[in-house]
């Protein structure tokens, strides 16, 4: 059964990546903690634009929600693990929230609302510097440990958040809810004709799509000890989730997962020499993508291989 | 209160459009009830603002004594009231089967997409969709999309289901085909209307008719008795039937 075979290979790529920190250097570990940031923002964007076809650029705003909830909630004394959950909570209540004002505008409109909560939080985060330290950011408590077992321990913690996202959209794929969010992507009047509560599930798929990278946003603000609002809800962070799934696979489960490895190999080998290039290379994967590709790196490849195959028989 | 579907003073307006005015109507358990009209009559408009896709300007819905006026269409679809659609609205990108399972699974009562689907091959046995359960429901004809419609329906265990053209584009075979299962419905004890241009189908099948013209009942009655009625005759049937049917 393939979703056997799913879980077996969630939990091979956990517990290869948590073995990591053995062997690696604290370099291959930071590449590994954005590698498992990315493939929980994949994975959590999938969830609202692949699996309900509603194209969300809200990742940064539930991304910055997090990083300031956990932010603000550790410099007032709390553990990082609690503060951390308060700021994916507090992402998947606003998601629930906005959705059921946002969520009935379909396509380019539904993009543009969305587009919007990122800016809106990053203002509010500039201005109410008594809560956020406004543009000045804030810091965080540097945890006592050595820098080595530092890196293994954010690379864990961002691993255990895309495994929770990993695990979700697995728990998803075969639910009631995954089920009518299939229906609604592929038809939304019929599928509220056949009884499907349109309006609950995607506001539900969207808090879902907000949970991971609320709790990721937290990872990262623990992890980098600083933020400051254009940082944590930068609009890239909204526009990478799409492009990873678009590379991936839109819909299906890893897809995500193999598009944020690609993305991150992308941004190593080509970014890292033209780093004021950034956006205009993304736009361009973009269109690339969306005109060549819709349906994903690892469609075409195996449409390539299956030709070929059956070119050989 | 015996009534199962009642429609009283309803009215939809689309800008200045009355789509439908003032429509009063009553159906009752059983009945196989032919919807006519000319085009852009207001027989759609019915079916959307009796499942709640429009909700009425004014007027009053109800179905089994309860008001559904102003439920959303997932609320009256679990109710017990189902509908096909005029230009199939099948999920193109999955198998035949798996839209049945829908109508089971949101409206029908299945417990998981498990006995969904199984529930979903019954209905396409009543059909004769059985052996086409695994192909992705883009790849049918239109006659079979027609009937994907009505399984998908039918799994939905509806008390009520409102058939919207269901054999426009077909042709002879398949109304003759299309019309016997219309009957197998009807002995599964479910109440029909059905909206059809086909005389011959209407006739074939209805215990009553009604018949829309610019969005108002302009008359409801036994068959034959609104088949040679003036008024419809000179909105909708015209005099060649009139004619036709004299000889
Ligand atoms: N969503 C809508 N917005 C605006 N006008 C509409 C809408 N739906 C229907 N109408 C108009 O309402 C009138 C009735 O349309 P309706 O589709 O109910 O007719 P019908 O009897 O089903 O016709 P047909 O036999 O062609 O299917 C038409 O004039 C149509 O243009
Ligand atoms: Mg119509």
């Amino acid at each position: 059964m393939s979703g056997l075979r799913d879980w077996a290979l969630l939990v091979l790529g956990v517990a290869v990546l948590a073995a990591l920190p053995m062997v690696a250097d604290n370099y291959t570990l930071r590449l590994g903690t954005v590698f498992c940031m990315y493939a929980a923002l994949a994975l959590s964007w999938n969830v609202i634009g692949g699996f309900a076809g509603y194209p969300s650029f809200a990742t940064a705003a539930f991304f910055g929600l997090g990083a300031y909830t956990c932010a603000i909630l550790q410099s007032a004394g709390w553990p990082m693990l609690p503060a951390l959950a308060a700021g994916g909570a507090l992402a998947g209540l606003f998601a629930a929230a906005v959705g059921g004002a946002i969520l009935h505008l379909r396509g380019h409109y539904f993009a543009i609302a969305s587009l919007a909560l990122a800016e809106v939080l990053r203002e509010l985060a500039t201005k109410l510097e008594w809560l956020t330290g406004g543009g000045m950011g804030l810091n965080l408590p540097v945890p006592a440990m050595e820098l080595h077992a530092q890196a293994a321990f954010f690379l864990h913690l961002m691993l255990g958040v895309a495994a929770l996202a990993g695990a979700a959209t697995l728990l998803l794929r075969g639910s009631r809810l995954g089920f009518a969010l299939r229906c609604i992507q592929q038809n939304e009047d019929a599928a509220g004709m056949l009884g499907v509560d349109t309006r609950r599930a995607k506001t539900l798929a969207f808090a879902i799509s907000a949970i991971f990278p609320g709790l990721a946003g937290g990872a990262y603000a623990s992890w980098t000890h600083y933020i400051e609002p254009p940082d944590v809800f930068d609009v890239l962070l909204s526009v990478k989730p799409l492009v990873m799934v678009l590379l991936g696979g839109l819909g299906t489960v890893f897809g995500p997962v193999v598009g944020a490895g690609l993305l991150l190999l992308f941004e190593e080998a080509v970014w890292r020499s033209f780093l004021t290039l950034h956006a205009a290379v993304l736009g361009v994967i973009i269109v690339v993508l969306v005109l060549f590709l819709p349906n994903g790196l690892m469609d075409a490849t195996r449409r390539l291989l299956g030709r070929r195959g059956r070119g050989a028989a | 209160m015996s009534a199962l579907l009642r429609l009283e003073g309803v009215s939809r307006r689309f800008g200045g459009l009355a789509a439908l005015d003032s429509v009063s109507l009553e159906l009752g358990r059983g009945e196989i009830l032919g919807l006519i009209g000319p085009n852009g009559a207001g027989k759609t408009t019915l079916v959307n603002v009796v499942t709640g896709v429009h909700t009425a300007t004014s007027g009053r819905v109800t179905f089994e004594g309860q008001d559904i006026t102003r439920l959303p269409p997932h609320r009256v679809a679990r109710l017990g009231l189902a509908r096909t659609w005029q230009i199939v609205q099948p999920f193109p990108r999955m198998t035949v089967a798996e839209n049945v399972a829908a109508g089971a699974l949101f409206a029908g009562g299945a417990a998981d997409v498990a006995s969904a689907l199984a529930a979903a091959r019954e209905s396409l046995g009543f059909v004769n969709l059985a052996d086409l359960a695994d192909a992705p429901a883009a790849t049918l004809t239109l006659a079979r999309r027609k009937r994907l419609e009505l399984a998908r329906a039918l799994a939905m265990k509806p008390r009520l289901i409102m058939l919207d053209e269901v054999n426009a584009g077909l042709n002879t075979a398949e109304i003759d085909e299309a019309l016997a299962l219309i009957r197998r419905i009807a002995a599964e004890g479910i109440t029909i209307v059905i909206i059809e241009h086909l005389m011959k189908v209407v006739l074939g099948v209805s215990t009553r008719i009604a018949v829309l013209h610019h969005g108002r009942l302009i008359a409801d009655g036994a068959p034959q008795e609104v088949v040679r009625d003036k008024e419809v005759v000179a909105a909708y049937l015209g005099r060649r039937y009139a004619e036709r049917g004299a000889a």
